[in-house]
């Protein structure tokens, strides 16, 4: 039994976006932390001050443990927003605004 | 009467539905603003409609409860007494009658509630748009009912900001949202009556849970057996969990506690502990249970920024509210886990019965309140219930002292315990505002939600309300462009 089976879900046909560079599958109507976890991912933020790995904490939008750079916008809650075909999903590092 | 009087509910969990469909059929024009994209709230929350879930119903209980509201918004929305906008995230209420501006004198207005105070209403509620929650949007009403809901506590412990430790109810909402589980070996720990469903929600989906593992004994049951009693459904429900998580080969482990989680990178193992009589570890009885998942918390907080702002009296960490639902601020009506957690079938009764005065106080009458005692009694045995199950569920008394000083507390600051005991220690600090100020335990993004309970608990205080003035982020152009009215 998974969770798809348990509440016997059709979904809409699956779709490639990439985290770091890499290709991951994700179903229409995952938020981009369900599809990270649904390929075995738990981690895309680095913290500010000891760069230790973070992911879904609260999973409801309150702790913002699992922010995550989404095409090139950082801090955005993995655990809110939803996926879409090639959304080009990043390891926040720190603030995430390195790059600027 | 040329239109209807305007009610904006702002959540569209239980309480909120329930709210929101009695005033509607009171000839009240209502408009419900919710963050999620269907209604249900946490308690309601099922797989997004593109995962196509034939069967949401396998991890909920209670489906019939939610068929009936939904049928019920449903038929509301088809008349247009009812105004659904998902997706709207507020972060603000603003009650704009303090001082009557139309006549330029200086009185306050009394009630709130008289309509004309302001034109389109005396609250302005600012929402932000879509999940990316950059566009700003402001509904102006009558009457605002809070049902915002709770969010889980979890006290910390070392290993606690490992990925794959998530809070019980993060657990339940990714699982019921996205069809996804955190790891396939789970442990599910902490205290309160989340645990059961969550463990057997994990369980049924397919993880493999090695330990239920609950710091609360049975021990203390028989303290709160009359009120207890008066519920024997929820009793049942706890029954029924139990037996469902016999059948999945989990034995629930009370009156232990999980002292760590390890790994480096990610979760590990955890280990658990057996508590004695005054809350302390029972020496020898470590024991170490390998697990990709720790599922864990200890029992709820409401939220209470949106009525903080408006100038709501709190009672503890609760909403204050009378028989009528009512906040001490005129024209504001709270219901739900916002006034105190209770559970969904609280917040039904109290949504249930707020509905009505709000309607009978916008039409300008007096609420009979003999129109809603079913309700009102209800509403009296589930409180009584909910305090007998937050002294059974009690965190341990000596969690505090077991918090190592070099754990997190503050996960988004980084501030860790042994800090925080300085500040107090050597510091001076006699508050969590004092500990905030000196370490900044509480000043991340989460605004102390998180921190907020084991930073009262590290320095002796009693919690105190979180005073933000802005219950999510709101960008700076949102607020430089206010006020952008939706037409109502």
């Amino acid at each position: 039994m998974n969770p798809r089976e348990l509440a016997r879900a059709a979904p809409g046909a699956a779709f490639t976006l990439t985290f770091d560079g890499g290709p991951v599958t994700a179903l229409p109507g995952q938020t981009v932390a369900a599809a990270l976890w649904a390929a075995g991912v738990t981690s895309w933020r680095s913290t500010r001050g000891t760069g230790r790995p973070r992911g879904v904490f609260c999973g409801i939008g309150v702790c913002f443990d699992c922010l995550v750079t989404v095409n090139d916008r950082p801090n955005q809650r993995a655990c809110l927003v939803p996926v879409r075909p090639g959304d080009v999903i990043r390891t926040q590092e720190g603030t995430g605004r390195d790059d600027d | 009467m040329t239109e209807r009087p305007h009610l904006a509910v702002v959540g569209a969990g239980p309480a909120g539905l329930a709210a929101a469909l009695a005033a509607a059929a009171r000839g009240v024009r209502v408009t419900l603003l919710d963050a999620a994209e269907q209604a249900g709230g946490q308690f309601y929350r099922r797989p997004a409609a593109a995962l196509g879930a034939r069967r949401p119903q396998a991890l909920h209980h209670q489906w019939r409860v939610w068929e009936r509201l939904r049928d019920g918004l449903d038929r509301q929305l088809s008349t247009g007494h009812v105004r659904h906008l998902p997706d709207h995230h507020v972060w603000c209420v603003d009650r704009t009658d303090r001082r009557d501006r139309t006549d330029g004198t200086d009185h306050p207005v009394d009630t709130g509630v008289n309509r004309g105070g302001a034109p389109g209403g005396v609250f302005a509620v600012h929402a932000l748009r879509g999940p990316l929650q950059e566009e700003g949007v402001t509904v102006r009403a009558d009457a605002v009912l809070l049902a915002t809901g709770g969010y889980e506590r979890v006290l910390p412990f070392p290993g606690w900001t490992l990925p794959g430790v998530v809070t019980a109810g993060g657990a339940q909402a990714m699982l019921k949202g996205g069809l996804v589980l955190p790891g396939r070996t789970v442990v599910v720990a902490g205290t309160g009556p989340l645990l059961l469903p969550v463990a057997c929600g994990l369980a049924a989906a397919g993880a493999r849970v090695a330990a239920l593992v609950e710091s609360a004994g049975p021990k203390a049951l028989p303290r709160h057996a009359r009120a207890l009693a008066a519920q024997p459904g929820k009793l049942a429900e706890g029954a029924l969990y139990a037996g469902k998580l016999l059948r999945h080969g989990v034995r629930p482990l009370t009156r232990h506690t999980v002292v760590e989680a390890h790994g480096t990178d990610r979760l590990t193992a955890v280990t658990v502990a057996a508590l004695d009589r005054d809350g302390g570890l029972v020496p020898g009885s470590a024991r170490r249970i390998p697990c990709d998942a720790l599922a864990v918390g200890h029992g709820m907080l409401p939220h209470t920024d949106l009525a903080e702002t408006l100038g709501c009296a709190l009672s503890g960490t609760d909403v204050r509210v009378d028989d009528e639902q009512r906040t001490d601020v005129p024209g504001v009506w709270a219901a739900g886990e916002a006034t105190g957690i209770g559970g969904a079938a609280l917040a039904l009764a109290e949504g249930h019965i707020a509905g009505r005065p709000v309607a009978a106080r916008l039409h300008g009458t007096l609420p009979d309140p003999r129109r809603w005692a079913g309700a009102a009694r209800a509403r009296g045995r589930l409180r009584e219930f909910s305090a007998a199950l937050d002294a059974l569920y009690a965190p341990p008394a000596g969690w505090a002292d077991r918090i190592t000083d070099g754990t997190v507390v503050c996960r988004c600051e980084e501030v860790t315990a042994g800090q925080v005991r300085t500040s107090v220690d050597v510091l001076g600090a006699g508050d969590p505002r004092t500990v905030k100020l000196l370490t900044r335990a509480g000043m991340g993004w989460c605004q102390g939600r998180m921190c907020g309970p084991a930073v009262a608990g590290l320095s002796g205080c009693p919690a105190t309300p979180g005073r933000r003035p802005f219950a999510r982020p709101v960008p700076l152009g949102v607020l430089a462009r206010l006020p952008e009215d939706e037409p109502g």
